[in-house]
């Protein structure tokens, strides 16, 4: 193994890889040896549909038809032909803004903001509060998108709530799909963003932000000098959690408009499905959803690298 | 070279299979091998099922009942699978896709059954049909759907249906529109809509659908029947390719495009919900809020008693016509039709007796047990000709008919494509986001770019 195996990298010049004694190699062994049963879980549970997956995507297997019966390696060829694909482009930007909107900004910042209200506020407020959002949390993922389609569609509670202010009924799901599944994820994924928080301001001392209050910071000043830099690796580790939970939505926007209409919020889960599902080529949805990884390989490096300053 | 090597990965799997077979029958006492009498036996049967009390449902837990009742030591087990058409499809092609999981006797969509034996999931049932003296009695164009490319069948029809126009008397009547009614061309049609709209400005004159929200019925129930009354084709059968650059095309698109402009139909909005179908026939039509709509023979299964929108007066209110050509150019009608079969698993261990239960389904008396509940059009000549059939609706007759005019779909592979892209160009042309022409451009550029260049031909 190289110097990335040593428990402790020596950073002196000309101590590069492999240059380790053997008698610590030996102990580092005996170290892992307890992760072990993880490490081969791991690798069977996750490495394996992952190497598997990005080896479906270079073949044309289907469901049905001739390529179910005989799969043949094709190489890059469903890559290619994804890059070449009218829809790619509007699925990755609706994605992306799905997992902007709904996810950094929305649950993120809105997890944020009840987790320092709750703080503040009473405990009667903070318990009454707290269940309402982990109400939506605890729901499984399908019934919450039947809750989310009924508060939406045409006749439903939204439009009845906007009725009787006078407001004409707005058919969201047709009108503004995007806008609703965005709202519908931030409601359903707020919560998990909150307790994150929760715990994370439960660790700040007290003394320092009372410190700061004597010195004469504001509460806007103290939350940004002081607070926030504080719980900058929950900040971190929250983002990676609910952007990776948030780029795999299918469930929620499938039942609410089933990516449509017209395609509208037909994001990278819901075409890998109906290329693999609907239209039967495995390989090609396979190939969808190795994109998807990427992606959230790439935030995944942008958060860990957030983790890492300072 | 690749045949080999499949062929020898299939019998080391069904090797293993057999060793696994002789391991079970020996724990349990027995023999191995197929189900010969004497031997425990379990078959499984996978069939959709749309709710409690659905006529094959019915049908299935009758057979299932009669079969081990004369087969003491045989098991049937049901495995119904709820869902849309789509999602039974999909599950049905993953349990196929290993030995293990896939299912001895299954309920199998006419249109898929080409692609799913090119894909190796069915039984070349030949042996078994020649010795099967019922087989004859199946009508000619129904057996049809169960034949493969290779001549041989595969599948035996349940059923079939057809298309036509259901339209409410009371609203055509109140429009002054004539009944019975019998349009003759498109322009018919939009005459008695804009009729309807002028007299009662809350119905919904006529409706089509539209777009992919309804799936495969935009087009069955829709699309096609305005295409195939044109002079242009979908498929070109003689060259087995997809048509392209058509005018029928176009002129399908324009009157969709009409009859949304003009609200003669739903909102484009209520037209894309997948669920609209059911308020069609539980609202619509029931609550005389809707002139006519095309829609299957099948029509009368959600208005009998018992149905899913029970109506007790739906043959006094209702009335049904052929859906017209273009023109009125030959053959004066169009209709389109599908239908659902059973089939055997290639990899079933007990062909033998999947066959038998089979054929207790399509035994004579459960059969047209299941073609009346189910509204169907009889595929069995003594069927056709029996008493309840011919009264179990006031309808029978007409849909009946049409099986003069029917057409059924390309069942190719690459056919569900095909016809999502058919269902995109009427979402684009509804909404207003392009005009036919774009849109059947669009389609174009779809088609050649799923079936490739050399599979398509211009007309």
């Amino acid at each position: 193994m190289t110097a990335g195996t040593s428990t402790r990298p020596v950073r002196r010049p000309g101590t590069g890889p492999g240059h380790g004694n053997s008698g610590r190699t030996g102990s580092l062994w005996l170290k892992l040896l307890p992760l072990a049963p993880a490490i081969a879980l791991l690798g069977i549970f996750l490495a394996g549909p992952i190497i598997f997956s990005v080896y479906g995507s270079f073949t044309n297997a289907a469901l049905t038809g001739k390529n179910a019966k005989d799969p043949q390696f094709i190489g890059p060829e469903n890559y290619a032909d994804l890059f070449r694909d009218p829809n790619f482009p509007q699925s990755l930007w609706l994605t992306v803004l799905f997992v902007f909107a709904s996810a950094i900004v929305g649950q993120n910042l809105l997890g944020l903001g009840t987790a320092l209200l709750v703080n503040k506020a009473t405990k009667a407020v903070a318990a009454v509060v707290s269940v309402c959002v982990v109400a939506a949390w605890v729901l499984p993922e399908i019934v919450a998108a039947f809750v989310a389609y009924a508060f939406f569609f045409r006749e439903g509670t939204l439009n009845q709530l906007t009725a009787t202010v006078g407001v004409a009924p707005v058919d969201w799901l047709f009108e503004h799909p995007m806008l609703a599944i965005i709202l519908a994820n931030i409601w359903r994924g707020t919560a998990f963003s909150m307790m994150v928080y929760q715990a994370a301001l439960n660790d700040v001392p007290q003394e320092i932000s009372e410190s700061a209050m004597i010195d004469g910071a504001g509460g806007a000043l103290r939350l940004w000098y002081i607070t926030l830099p504080m719980i900058r690796r929950s900040i971190a580790t929250n983002l990676m959690l609910i952007t990776l939970q948030t780029l795999a939505v299918f469930t929620l926007i499938y039942v609410m408009t089933a990516g449509g209409p017209s395609r509208r919020s037909a994001t990278l889960p819901v075409m890998a499905y109906e290329e693999a599902f609907r239209y039967s080529n495995i390989g090609y949805g396979t190939a969808i959803a190795v994109v998807m990884i990427l992606i959230g390989a790439v935030f995944s490096v942008v958060y860990i690298r957030l983790l890492k300053e300072k | 070279m690749r045949g080999t090597r499949s062929t020898s990965v299939k019998s080391s799997l069904s090797l293993i299979a057999a060793g696994l077979l002789m391991l079970s029958g020996c724990s349990a006492g027995g023999g191995g091998g197929d189900a010969g009498a004497g031997d425990e036996a379990t078959l499984r049967i996978v069939y959709q099922k749309s709710g409690e009390g659905s006529p094959l449902d019915t049908l299935m837990q009758d057979v299932k009942t009669q079969f081990e009742a004369e087969n003491g030591n045989v098991t049937v087990q049901l495995e119904p699978v709820e869902g849309s058409d789509e999602d039974y499809a999909t599950r049905l092609a993953l349990s196929q896709r290993s030995p293990d999981t896939a299912p001895d006797v299954f309920y199998e969509d006419t249109f898929k059954v080409r692609s799913d034996v090119d894909a190796g999931y069915l039984l070349n049932l030949d042996p078994y049909l020649e010795q099967w003296p019922d087989w004859e009695r199946f009508n000619d164009g129904a057996k049809a759907a169960g034949v493969a490319d290779d001549g041989a069948t595969y599948a035996v029809p349940l059923g079939t249906d057809t298309r036509v126009i259901w339209y409410n008397k009371n609203v055509l009547e109140a429009a002054g529109v004539e009944v019975p009614w019998a349009p003759k061309s498109w322009d018919d049609i939009l005459a008695a809509a804009r009729q309807i709209k002028e007299s009662q400005p809350d119905v919904v004159p006529f409706n089509m659908y539209a777009g992919t929200g309804t799936g495969e019925g935009t087009v069955m129930q829709s699309f096609y029947e305005l295409l195939y009354g044109t002079d242009s084709q979908l498929y070109n059968e003689d060259q087995q390719k997809w048509v392209v650059g058509s005018q029928g095309f176009v002129d399908s698109l324009s009157f969709l495009e009409t009859l949304y402009d003009e609200e003669l139909a739903l909102t484009p909005a209520q037209a894309l919900d997948p669920n609209i179908w059911q308020a069609v026939f539980g609202e619509y039509l029931p609550e005389d809020r809707m002139g006519g709509v095309v829609e299957g023979s099948y029509s009368p299964s959600f208005w009998q008693e018992g149905g899913m929108f029970e109506w007790a007066d739906y043959g006094d209110v209702m009335g049904v016509a052929p859906f017209p050509t273009q023109n009125g150019q030959e053959p004066g009608a169009v209709s389109m039709s599908g239908g659902w079969t059973l089939a055997i698993g290639a990899n079933s261990q007990n062909p033998d007796l999947a066959f038998e239960f089979l054929k207790t389904a399509m035994s004579q008396e459960n059969l047209l047990k299941y073609t009346v509940d189910n509204s169907q059009i009889a595929v069995r000549s003594d069927i056709a000709e029996d008493s309840t059939y011919l009264e179990s609706n006031p309808f029978v007759a007409d849909v009946s008919e049409v099986v003069d005019v029917t057409h059924y779909r390309p069942a190719t592979s690459d056919y569900p494509e095909i016809s999502t892209a058919a269902q995109q160009a009427t979402e684009a042309v509804i909404t207003g986001e392009r005009s036919p022409d774009e849109a059947a451009a669009d389609y174009d550029a779809a088609v050649r770019d799923i079936v490739g260049a050399d599979n398509v031909v211009e007309e």
